[in-house]
């Protein structure tokens, strides 16, 4: 149990939401249509609890899906750019899922690093991420098994738990405590605690057992040219939703937006999905079928980035699962592939 | 680096040469607009960077001048896609965006008192280029061993940098083989594939690095000649290519097992290749 543990009355909550409303936006689960959204709100009463998960990840406000990185003027001999300085506000968000909240980390490394990426870095500086823990995980999901679990703290500022009447909120980072508004969070009592402690247990219990096996590295390695992957993307469309949804997914393409003589340069969202991501100029495309592209949706990220990034590219969010059009498992996959399952 | 790794700088273009004979091919010699860019710009041969043309987008392109030559680089464009096609239909004063130095280069140190031999095939050797007037200038060219250049293309027409092949040719410093797959236009030179040609005036491997820049084909048939000869896996380095975006190991799309090609390459050698999963072998 984390050091500095509180609880909030469930009366309290939108108290709580209205005073960051006051100086920051704030995005929280919103229930459009059939589907739960992570939106910004105006008005503490529009977030929806109760929810398995939001439909997409919370990486779209730090790495939006369309993003201007400068605008242009371009006139014959001379070009001026206009580099946005980023006014933005600081934002929260509210209600984010533990695997999520640990996408972000992946997220972090990737854009950080030697050369640090200054649009996700603003943002991410101003962004205070508060998670709501899961009492009730998905069928779908499987954060356990990529090292989380449904009340992990990690990569949260806050992590709120639903004790029933009110929640317990763990502080994760100095960010997050500095919410901790003395006036309506109270001191955890023994009793919260204790419940909480219950309340995890439960949690965890209830997930499906699932292990990313310490070997997986080395075992897709060796099935890289193994015919398993001709069977495991058999019925791929290919339709990138699944790189979309995923909160550590973060390949873009960068292009312009020319109107006449001035223009943007934006970067947008891209999928090793799609054939076009590498195909070259020449016409050459070293991953020529959806074969290829599944293999390196996998080897991404349960080989390569454990080694260029020592963390997984999966939190087991099960996204790609719920949206897959053709019932493709990524669980599965996992499981054929590290039991050695291929011939 | 610059603060803002996506921004471009502008560059003006001052000259055009067109390099091959079915014009497809041009070199853009393009001089610094800004004087803190020039001085910020501090390159080294095998490095490349991605050049903007407005309304258009970005191509990478490996620096086919040499460091030596401050104030201005130069980048040979094959006509072949949206940028490149731009491209071609500027004119000399237009102004284009450039990021960059970006990616590794070829390990200058490694090689110092070493025998080299460079081995390209068409459009892959501009950086070859880059690196052959890097040794050859008065400052560098007594910190290297021998040097030996192997260029093929597929006919003659299609050979890049005429003017400095005819200089190198004059130099007894370097000894220079050309070849091309098709003799044609009264080609008096040699005829022939770039492995067979490296089989027979490849230097001893002994005290020597191999570099190896062109197509794919090119790369797959003469590594096996290399390793014939007695180069070791880490005697050969390789400049690799992909499709590139952002230049900068985040974009995604240049990975290629657990490396970018953009940022831990383009350069390789043939030894760190193989330890990579087998997208990465030729």
């Amino acid at each position: 149990m984390s050091a500095l543990s509180k609880t909030l009355r469930k009366d309290q909550l939108e108290g709580f939401l209205e005073r960051l409303l006051e100086e920051r936006e704030v995005l929280a689960p919103v229930r459009r249509a059939r589907s739960v959204i992570l939106e910004k709100i105006d008005s503490s009463r529009e977030v929806a609890l109760g929810y398995g998960n939001t439909k997409e990840s919370p990486k779209c406000a730090l790495f939006p899906q369309r993003e201007t990185l400068f605008g242009y003027r371009a006139e014959k001999g001379r070009v001026e750019m206009d580099v946005p300085q980023g006014n933005e506000k600081g934002q929260v968000l509210f209600g984010v899922r533990p695997c999520d909240a640990r996408g972000l980390l992946l997220l972090d490394r990737v854009f950080g690093g030697d050369c640090r990426d200054p649009y996700f870095a603003r943002k991410r500086a101003k962004t205070v991420v508060v998670s709501l823990g899961c009492v009730n995980p998905n069928p779908t999901c499987f954060c356990h098994a990529t090292g989380g679990g449904p009340c992990s703290l990690e990569g949260s500022d806050l992590l709120f738990l639903d004790l029933g009447d009110r929640f317990l909120v763990e502080a994760g980072t100095e960010k997050g405590a500095a919410l901790l508004d003395a006036q309506v969070f109270e001191e955890a009592d023994k009793e919260s605690l204790a419940l909480a402690e219950t309340i995890k247990k439960e949690a965890a219990a209830s997930m499906k057992p699932l292990t990313v096996k310490e070997n997986l590295k080395d075992q897709l390695e060796k099935l890289f040219d193994d015919p398993v992957w001709s069977e495991l993307a058999e019925t791929c469309l290919g339709c990138g939703i699944c790189t979309y949804l995923c909160p550590t997914c973060h390949c873009f393409d960068l292009c312009d937006e020319a109107a006449g003589q001035t223009g943007e340069r934006i970067r947008v969202w891209d999928s090793c999905q799609f054939p076009l991501f590498t195909q070259q100029a020449s016409g050459f495309n070293p991953r020529p079928t959806v074969k290829e592209r599944f293999r390196q949706r996998i080897m991404h990220k349960f080989s390569y980035l454990p080694e260029t990034q020592a963390m997984l590219g999966c939190v087991g969010c099960g996204r790609c699962i719920i949206e897959c059009p053709v019932n493709l498992d990524i669980r599965e996959a996992i499981t054929s592939l590290s039991e050695g399952n291929a011939r | 680096m610059m603060k803002n790794p996506y921004v471009p700088f502008p560059m003006r273009i001052d000259e055009i040469l067109v390099e091959t004979e079915d014009e497809n091919i041009k070199t853009f010699e393009l001089s610094f607009v800004g004087r803190e860019d020039e001085d910020r710009f501090v390159y080294t041969p095998g490095q490349f960077a991605e050049i903007s043309v407005f309304g258009k987008g970005e191509a990478p392109f490996g620096m086919a001048s040499t460091p030596t030559r401050r104030g201005r680089l130069a980048f040979s464009v094959s006509k072949i896609g949206v940028v490149t096609g731009a491209l071609h239909q500027m004119e000399r004063g237009a102004v284009v965006g450039v990021r960059g130095p970006l990616g590794n280069g070829y390990p200058l140190e490694t090689f110092k008192g070493k025998n080299l031999v460079l081995i390209g095939g068409g459009f892959g050797f501009s950086t070859l280029r880059s690196l052959t007037n890097f040794i050859l200038h008065d400052s560098n060219r007594k910190a290297y061993g021998d040097l030996t250049v192997i260029y093929g293309a597929r006919n003659p027409g299609l050979l890049l940098y005429k003017k400095d092949l005819e200089a190198w040719q004059e130099r007894g410093d370097l000894r220079l083989h050309l070849t091309v797959d098709k003799g044609e236009n009264g080609w008096q030179g040699h005829v022939g594939f770039v492995p067979d040609v490296t089989r027979s005036v490849a230097p001893d491997p002994e005290n020597a690095y191999a570099v190896v820049c062109g197509p794919p084909a090119m790369i797959h048939f003469t590594l096996p000649v290399l390793k014939e000869l007695g180069f070791g896996d880490e005697k050969i380095l390789l400049s690799l290519e992909m499709r590139m975006k952002c230049g900068i190991g985040k974009c995604g799309r240049c990975n290629m097992g657990s490396k970018y090609i953009c940022s831990d390459g383009p350069v390789f050698s043939q030894a760190e290749l193989l330890r990579l999963t087998g997208e990465a072998h030729f």
